[in-house]
């Protein structure tokens, strides 16, 4: 197979040089068997210019850190593979996030306040017993709710949603999820009016416009759709209506 | 001191992985106001990883019937070689059970016991319908039970999310994207920590009554390494800087026997412990002609070293990456893989284009682990330095001597912020803050001055990414696997070259702000120390203990070195100076391990 050169064009932007402004920069490179978009980063850091500013931390698509949109997709760029890519590649920051600087976005920062938002915490006044033996869940269960937990907080599916790219508010498909995964727990003893009030609004599930971009996105395949579903059921059952106040 | 921001508090904790976040939540918890500091969102840091599980002996799936906290404390001093301290291993084994379980309480969704019949190895297993519902758990190696508790194949990341759901509902102070660059201590006493905004640049003084090192591995100055790129032992070097505290048993590095070629990413041992196999070039599974008992399942350090021992007998797989061996879980089945080992085939497709289901896994030992770190007594204090504590895998508490057992690392880091956090918050209690602000601003400005004199060259113009890449060669090339005098000496001798080279770095990027560069070329130098610890440790230990084996000197030698090495880096030295303390046995007396080279019932090499 002959070996490709590749051009990587990259937005640039460094906020400590607000004078500059966001513009594309293009690099060249040799393609290597098995590179990553991560190999391709690092490589064009160290060998082409020290202060590309991007985000990895596990590389191995676990920790969420390197969303960025990929020839316009959202996606992980550890996880990005270049014999998947066209010879001309555009690497741009994921979009609602705050920019930190060229590919580096504060999504760490959102997924915080949206935890706060939706407090992300079992509720229970039950006070933890050394001692005692665990209490049981049925093994279903236990996947059930780790089905939604697996959520990496990568923001893809934020940063390809409409809505949240109009409404700084919205908690988007992730918000919605983290809310399932609490409301599926009988840990939590939030009433499901509780819930309600968090996720029944527009900044909740009324502000989806259904466009699902969010359930392709996901790169680690937590099934989005299914997770709003589930949530706008157990509303229409509880007899729920957003209202506006 | 005017221009730097600055934040005074009870507790500061730096590291907001497991073992940071678990003991913060105990000192808020006890009414201290808190601040945890991290290089990343807190659910990013390396915790999130781990797949594999965590150790405690609740003894309710079949093959756990029996284990006990001391059957787990014998496996864990078994592991250790006889390194650990077994005080810290006793009062490990016994927390561990509450650890687990107050961890569901606060809501990990740890995988339960069913009442289907599985089948292991050929044998069908029958769980008892009473237990149905409790916390069930794998089998790992160095085990004479199945006690690794795990949730399908996320244990670390739902550990982590758990516990930082805690820190977000006890309302604890974070501070994401920052790096603690030394420590404010004069000597006696530390004081808190001068930090460096990752968003900005901006330098900040933090001070507290009590500071905490939880800032996890070093497995970066390897290079190749199953570690997160994050890893990369800063906060050894802010125990190291400081001149006083020691860090201990640095030479013993853990390889994971099964890194994935070439990306080193993890394949987990929950693989060979599910059932998988390790086979040679001639698909011949070679495990149990070395060691018959426990086969795949023998210790880490024991595995690494026999398949590097095959390979080196010609058995290896050649490839463009080096030679390398299979690892075969066909067997398990599609269900089992794309469930309870659904992450090895999201991993094997998305970095390998491979299916586990149907093809075979190329993989070879790689850096996984430091047993060593700073090094504190069982309280969690760092020797030499009051109001300073440390745990997780930054610490070397001491529960895993000279080898890990696998599962022992996530239920360190809960246990440890359970016990520690509690003794962090007593000494607390008692703690004044009287911190002189001369000492503050002094540390300030010596950091200061560091960031001025990069930016400007004034010292000199090597580049921080080549020297890096040196150091990652000289300690992947002799201080591994398999070591001897030679290679160690050479080691010792290029990394002292290397310390004096990074003297001399200058930036070629300017480094305005939160520049990548300038956070490599402040971090370099103190990886570099700490590089320096292991290969001269690991040079000075005439044995082979645990992960550190030295082919001319095969066999463990209690007389002599039936001790833990302390390694400090007094205030202007060039080099580390050892010292040893003993290694005190209460239980367990050293004996056979039941498996590895110097055991009655392994076979001994092949070629
Ligand atoms: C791939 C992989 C899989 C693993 N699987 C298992 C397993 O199945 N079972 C098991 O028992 N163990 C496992 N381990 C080991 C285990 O995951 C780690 O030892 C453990 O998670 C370490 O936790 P920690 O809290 O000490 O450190 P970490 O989770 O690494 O956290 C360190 C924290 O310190 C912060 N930090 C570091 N330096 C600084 C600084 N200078 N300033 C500010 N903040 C800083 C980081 O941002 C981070 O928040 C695995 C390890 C790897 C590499
Ligand atoms: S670096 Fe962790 S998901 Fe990409």
């Amino acid at each position: 197979m002959a070996v490709r050169e590749l051009t990587f064009r990259i937005m640039r932007y460094n906020p400590d040089e607000p004078e500059k402004k966001p513009h594309l920069q293009d690099f060249h490179l040799t393609e290597e068997p098995g590179m990553s978009l991560f190999v391709v980063l690092n490589k064009l850091r160290e060998e082409q210019d020290p202060t590309l500013r991007f985000d990895f931390v596990c590389r191995a698509s676990i920790c969420g850190s390197c969303g960025m949109l990929v020839n316009g997709k959202p996606t992980l760029a550890c996880k990005t593979l270049t014999k998947d890519l066209p010879p001309v590649t555009t690497l741009l920051p994921l979009p609602v996030f705050k920019l930190l600087g060229d590919l580096s976005v504060d999504t760490g920062v959102w997924f915080r306040d949206m935890s706060l938002r939706t407090e992300s915490w079992i509720h229970t006044d039950e006070t933890f017993v050394p001692d005692a033996p665990e209490v049981r869940m049925d093994n279903e269960l236990a996947l059930k709710i780790y089905e939604a937990e697996r959520c990496i907080e990568c923001g893809c599916c934020i940063g390809g949603c409409a809505t949240a790219n109009i409404k700084s508010d919205f908690i988007g498909a992730a918000g919605v999820n983290r809310v399932a995964r609490f409301m599926v727990d009988p840990r939590d003893k939030r009433t499901e009016r509780e819930y309600f009030d968090v996720v029944g609004t527009e900044d909740g599930v009324f502000g989806c416009i259904g466009l699902m971009a969010c359930d392709d996105n996901c790169p680690v395949g937590v099934p989005l759709r299914d997770q709003l579903a589930y949530v706008r059921r157990k509303m229409a059952v509880a007899g729920w209506h957003y209202q506006k106040v | 001191m005017s221009h730097y921001d600055t934040f005074v508090t009870d507790v500061l904790v730096i590291g907001a992985g497991l073992a940071g976040e678990r003991a913060a939540v105990e000192a808020a918890t006890q009414g201290h106001n808190v601040i945890l500091l991290s290089l990343v969102p807190p659910r990013r840091s390396h915790s999130s990883a781990a797949q594999g599980g965590m150790q405690a002996a609740l003894g309710n799936s079949a093959m756990g019937k029996g284990d006990s906290p001391d059957v787990h404390f014998n496996d864990t001093v078994k592991g250790s070689d006889w390194g650990c301290d077994q005080d810290v291993a006793r009062l490990f084994v016994e927390t561990a059970p509450i650890a687990v379980r107050e961890m569901a309480h606060w809501g990990v969704p740890w995988t339960r016991v069913t009442t289907a019949d599985h089948v292991y190895d050929g044998k069908v297993i029958h769980e008892d319908p009473e237990n149905a519902g409790l916390i069930t758990a794998r089998n790992f190696g160095g085990t004479a039970k199945w006690r690794t508790c795990y949730t399908s194949d996320g244990a670390g990341h739902t550990l982590l999310y758990t516990l930082d759901s805690m820190v977000l509902r006890l309302g604890i102070t974070v501070h994401d994207r920052v790096e603690a660059l030394s420590l404010i201590q004069d000597g006696e006493r530390c004081y808190g920590a001068i930090v460096r905004c990752l968003r900005t640049g901006e330098l900040r003084a933090y001070t507290a009554k009590t500071t905490v090192i939880a800032t996890g591995g070093y497995g970066r100055l390897y290079g190749a390494s199953t570690n997160a790129i994050i890893n990369e032992g800063s906060g050894l070097g802010l125990a190291l800087d400081t001149g006083v505290v020691p860090l201990g048993n640095m030479e013993a590095v853990q390889f994971h026997p099964t890194g994935l070629v070439p990306s080193w990413i993890l394949i987990t041992e929950g693989a060979r412990g599910d059932g998988g196999y390790l086979l040679d070039k001639n698909l011949h599974r070679f495990m149990p002609d070395y060691e018959p008992a426990k086969k795949e399942l023998a210790s880490r350090d024991v595995v690494s070293r026999r398949i590097m021992q095959h390979i080196r007998a010609g058995y290896g797989v050649e490839s463009p990456y080096g030679d390398h061996v299979w690892l075969d879980i066909r067997h398990l089945g599609a269900e089992h893989i794309n469930t309870n080992l659904r992450e090895i085939a999201t991993i094997c497709k998305n970095f390998r284009g491979i299916d586990p289901v149907t093809d075979l896994i190329p993989i070879r030992p790689t850096q996984h682990y430091g047993m060593g770190g700073v090094r504190t007594n069982i309280d969690g204090q760092a020797y030499g330095l009051k109001n300073l504590f440390a745990l997780g895998e930054a610490a070397c508490w001491d529960l895993h001597g000279f080898n890990r057992l696998g599962g022992n690392s996530l239920a360190e880091t809960v246990v440890a912020g359970r016990i520690i956090g509690e003794k962090i918050a007593k000494f607390t209690a008692e703690a004044s803050l009287d911190v002189k602000s001369s000492l503050v601003e002094e540390h300030l400005n010596k950091q200061a001055d560091r960031v001025a004199r990069l930016r400007e060259n004034r010292d000199g113009t090597e580049y921080v990414f080549d020297l890096r890449h040196e150091m990652e060669q000289i300690l992947s090339q002799h201080v591994g696997i398999f070591r001897s005098g030679e290679s160690l000496q050479a080691a010792v001798d290029q990394l002292r070259d290397l310390h004096e080279r990074t003297k001399h770095i200058g930036l070629r990027g300017g480094g305005r702000g939160g520049d990548p560069e300038m956070d490599a070329a402040l971090r370099l130098p103190g990886m570099v120390r700490v590089a320096y610890c292991i290969a001269k440790g690991a040079l000075a230990r005439q044995e082979s203990r645990g992960s550190h084996y030295r082919e001319d000197f095969p066999k463990r030698d209690d007389a002599n070195w039936l001790n833990r090495t302390l390694a400090y880096w007094p205030e202007g030295a060039d080099e580390p100076e050892l010292r040893y303390e003993p290694v005190k046995i209460t239980e367990s007396p050293p004996g056979d391990r039941g498996y590895g080279e110097a055991s009655r019932g392994a076979n001994s090499a092949k070629s």
